[in-house]
């Protein structure tokens, strides 16, 4: 078997279905990094199943030429869990937005994280409403003019990262759309972990939303707009490379610093992706809110920590009860307890 | 003390009393008791929704109704003949059940002023002459319980707890019904507490031989009631939970498949999820979900990926489930919902039950959805109710809704336990060629869709909630195409009447002046009523139909065989409206919608209305 998946290529992954994402839409450049990315998981193309909700990322599962299945809106990961329990052997991939993700299916996201199903999640977060053209998103920044918000949008928006390690979410990392090599490091790390991963993808939506995260993508400007985290480098950025991320002890909050001025590199915070509470700090950074909107945003892994997860503790219980056994007898179980002869 | 016998065909008992009291513990234990004694029976538990309301309050009893006889027993019973009042409010509430001369037994120990002012008693029942026109029985089983219990140390709360037990020796003792069942469960039960064990052991032999030794008032006999004659082999009490259940863990076996059992809590559905979480060493894996919908959702993608999914809820839970069964529908898999219904609308009656989510079940979703919808029609029959769900759901590669209520999942029958090796297997293929594959192949006969499922070489592909091309399985908007696929969709349900035993009539003739329709938990009420119709000499049949959807092939040309046709619901009129819009039959509906089941005085007088 191995031999055989070793020669898979994008090829083989890549279906006959023709892809309908608008021209320029960012869903195209994620399809073709995983579609890439899989020959590389040691597994054989039939033990590949993707879920999806409802919305324009959800359509992904379609160009997958793996097991898919298309739902309903919100509901992926409820689905995927029964995927995943029914037979763990699968490797299941839950792929979601930000509507269907966090609006309808914000139930369901948060308990499969918390439950820690062993489910790989990716949220292509667009900040918007694509497939039903264009309303405002519960990830949309305050003031999003849309056909549902006129004169802008009021309520306040919120964090996948957020929402993730809220939600007691083990591997919680981020990313974008187009840059295939930072993007297949992060969902490597993912796929290897055991339990739910999330990882949120920032993707353009070049219809209703364009250029949302062009400070972070563009590469004469990212540097200042962003920082790739790696567990164990000090959080600098900037073009200069001078700029970096200091935890004030005494507020407790994060604040920038320029290293050589006010600040030396050792003062830098160094990121620690076993660490629950830098994690929820490092992942609001750059978010669309008061606290975060001066901060660089943050990509790469956020957080790392496993802890147990739902099938394998299944797999336990069960094994105890069973204690080797075979299925049980149906006539036994109907003959339990208290019976009685009538002659 | 001398005794009186009074000899009874059958008799209904019903206990009452606050619901900390035990009446459904002393209720099971009576009804084995009952059951070993070789007779007949059918209960009714019927507790509120509150777990432990303020002590004393009306709306706080719990009762357990048991009818028992030497004669074919299939409702709780009509009259009470024999009361058991644990408290003021019991009395309050449970008397109007009670049939002039019937024996009441009373607790007098709990008739104080603040118990009483709590029913809204004015005075003291038991002495202002109130309950005349009943037979009498009060004792204060508080000091007696306390006395009995004395020597184990208990403290005062917790031996006052055994007087549930003592109030079942006594009526034991009444019934002539032996102890030994109930001592060999209370000694399971608190294996790691003897003292409690021994304490109620105790408090049951103390009232017992109170019963025995007391000077009884007169008029108070020893009720008589002859074994009946059962069909020979082992039996069991079952009750339409458990029946559900095993029904469900058997269905899987038959169809060689594991079951994803997703759920979520919700009275009077959650019994199933216990009973089925306690049996993992069958091929059964129980997932409590985070709501309805991802209990749905849960067992949608098990079946996607190759397992039986099962989901259960009552009416509300249905209700929020039904997006992702039209999913089902549309991606053609199998999938079970069982739906115990209960008391609506909304939150309506939790615990009481009704039959009032028929027309949710066959048409409550979007789009042109058609499923099978299966009733189960009393405990012992929810076992094979079950095991067929799972049939058609696998061999017709849909969802199907199996219906259950809040009457039948808590009553319980003895059962005569079938040998499961009779049983006719039914393993499903799953298709494994990549020759010509496609998702949307068919059998050309049932019209089921492939089912492969994933981890299967060479079978890769999408499905979804996206209308599919015929040809292809792949996305297809073509207007032709989504006509032939509802057609399809349909088509293969309405050929499942056609996979279905034909129409019986359960009692009476194939034809004559009046059929009584019923489905669900009717069943036990309509045959009593129709039977003692039948011996006044009355043309009157019974037919009680399991599969509400698709109808069985012939029960159009059935009921058109008879005058007129009467269909008793716990609903405002649902079968009924189905009868008359598929057959154009004038159908007259008889409703009762109380939380009560039926009585069979109810349905009798019915059946003489309509046929003078």
């Amino acid at each position: 078997m191995n031999q055989a998946v070793n020669k898979l290529t994008l090829k083989d992954f890549t279906s006959d279905q023709e892809v309908r994402w608008c021209p320029g839409c960012g869903d195209y450049a994620i399809l073709k990094t995983i579609q890439k990315l899989m020959p590389e998981f040691d597994q054989p193309k039939e033990n590949q199943v993707f879920v999806s909700g409802i919305g324009c990322s959800s359509r992904f599962p379609y160009y997958m030429n793996t097991y898919g299945f298309h739902t309903i809106h919100g509901r992926a990961p409820s689905i995927a869990t029964g995927v995943k329990l029914a037979n763990p052997e699968l490797d299941v991939w839950v792929i979601t937005g930000d509507g269907d993700a966090l609006s309808i299916g914000g139930n369901h996201t948060m308990h499969a994280l918390r439950r820690n199903v062993n489910l790989n999640i990716l949220l292509f977060n667009n900040e918007i409403y694509g497939l039903t053209k264009g309303q405002y998103s519960p990830t949309s920044k305050v003031g999003t003019r849309s056909p549902s918000t006129p004169q802008g949008s009021i309520d306040l928006p919120l964090s996948p990262c957020a929402v993730a390690l809220g939600s007691g979410a083990a591997y919680v990392a981020r990313s974008i759309d187009t840059e295939m090599k930072h993007l297949s490091a992060v969902i490597k790390t993912a796929h290897a972990h055991e339990g739910a991963s999330f990882v949120e993808i920032l993707q353009n939506c070049p219809i209703y939303n364009d250029g949302i995260f062009e400070n972070v993508k563009d590469k004469k400007i990212a540097a200042d707009f962003r920082v790739e985290i790696e567990h164990g480098q000090p959080l600098v950025f900037g073009k200069e490379k001078n700029k970096g991320i200091r935890l004030n002890i005494e507020s407790l909050a994060l604040e920038i610093v320029t290293i050589g001025e006010d600040c030396s590199l050792e003062e830098v915070l160094v990121h620690d992706q076993t660490n629950l509470t830098l994690a929820q700090l490092i992942g609001a950074m750059g978010g669309n809110n008061d606290d975060g909107e001066d901060f660089p945003v943050a990509v790469g892994v956020i957080y790392h920590n496993p802890k147990p997860n739902y099938v394998d503790d299944l797999i336990i219980q069960r094994e105890q009860l069973r204690q080797g056994k075979d299925k049980g007898s149906i006539n036994d179980l109907l003959r339990s307890g208290h019976t009685w002869e009538v002659a | 003390m001398t005794v009186e016998v009074e000899q009874h065909q059958n008799i209904v008992v019903r206990f009452a009393g606050d619901s900390g009291d035990g009446m459904q513990l002393t209720g099971t234990n009576f009804t084995l008791a009952t059951a070993l004694h070789g007779n007949n029976l059918s209960t009714f538990p019927d507790f509120p929704a509150e777990i432990r309301a303020p002590v004393g309050a009306t709306f706080g009893v719990s009762a357990f109704q048991i009818y028992f006889g030497s004669e074919d027993v299939t409702t709780a019973g009509d009259e009470v003949e024999v009361l058991v009042a644990m408290n003021p409010a019991a009395l309050i509430t449970n008397l109007k059940y009670l049939v002039p001369g019937g024996l009441v037994i009373i607790d007098s120990g709990a008739f104080n002023d603040k118990n009483l002012s709590k029913a809204k008693y004015e005075s003291n029942p038991i002495e202002d002459g109130s309950l005349d026109a009943y037979k009498v029985l009060a004792i204060d089983i508080h000091s007696q319980v306390i006395a009995a219990v004395e020597e184990f140390g208990l403290g005062h709360k917790m031996a006052l707890r055994c007087k549930n037990m003592w109030t079942l020796g006594l009526v034991f003792w009444l019934f002539d019904r032996d102890k030994k069942s109930t001592i060999d469960g209370l000694k399971a039960k608190f294996a790691n507490k003897p003292e409690i064990a021994n304490a109620n052991v105790a408090a049951l032999n103390a009232g017992n031989a109170y019963a025995e030794t007391a000077e009884l008032p007169s008029g108070i006999e020893v009720y008589k009631v002859p074994k009946a004659e059962q069909k020979p082999g082992t039996y069991r009490n079952m009750d339409g939970s458990t029946s559900l259940a095993w029904g469900l863990i058997a269905g899987g076996q038959l169809a060689n498949l594991g079951v994803l059992f997703a759920s979520y809590p919700i009275t009077p559905a959650s019994s199933l999820l216990h009973t089925l979480a306690a049996r993992k060493e069958f091929d059964v894996i129980t997932f409590q979900a985070e709501d309805e919908i991802a209990a749905v959702c849960a067992a949608i993608g098990a079946s996607f990926a190759g397992s039986l999914g099962v989901t259960s809820s009552a009416g509300p839970g249905i209700a929020l489930k039904q997006e992702a069964i039209s999913l089902a529908v549309s991606a053609e898999l199998p999938l079970i919902v069982v739906n115990t219904q209960r008391g609506g609308p909304s939150t309506g009656l939790p615990t009481k039950t009704e039959q009032s989510d028929l027309l949710q079940a066959i048409y409550g979703r979007h789009g042109d959805t058609p499923l099978p919808v299966v009733a189960s029609s009393h405990p012992g029959d929810c076992f094979d109710a079950a095991i067929e769900a799972v049939r058609l759901a696998t061999k017709y590669m849909t969802p199907v809704m199996l219906l259950s209520d809040g009457y039948i999942a808590n009553a319980s029958e003895p059962w005569l336990i079938p040998d499961f090796d009779e049983y006719d297997a039914f393993p499903v293929t799953f298709h494994d060629k990549p020759e010509g594959f496609t998702p949307s192949l068919r059998d050309a006969e049932t019209l089921a869709r492939v089912w492969a499922k994933p981890g299967t070489e060479g079978l890769e592909h999408r499905i979804g909630g996206i209308e599919k091309s015929y040809d292809t399985g792949d996305i297809s908007y073509d207007p032709d195409n989504h006509q032939k696929m509802t057609d399809t969709r349909k088509a293969k349900i309405d050929n499942i009447a056609d996979d279905i035993p034909l129409q019986k009539v359960h009692l009476g003739n194939n034809s004559g002046k009046l059929a009584v329709v019923g489905w669900g938990s009717t069943y036990g009420a309509i045959h009593q009523a129709v039977k003692r119709s039948i011996k006044q000499g009355l043309d009157v049949a019974h037919i009680h139909i399991r599969h509400m959807w698709p109808l069985p092939a012939n029960l159009n040309q059935l009921l058109s065989a008879y005058d007129n046709i009467l269909i008793p619901e716990m609903n405002t009129g649902q079968l009924v409206k189905i009868i008359r819009s598929e057959y154009l039959l004038d159908a007259k509906a008889l409703n009762k919608v109380s939380g009560q089941p039926f009585k069979i005085s109810e349905i009798e007088s019915a059946i003489k209305t309509e046929l003078n």
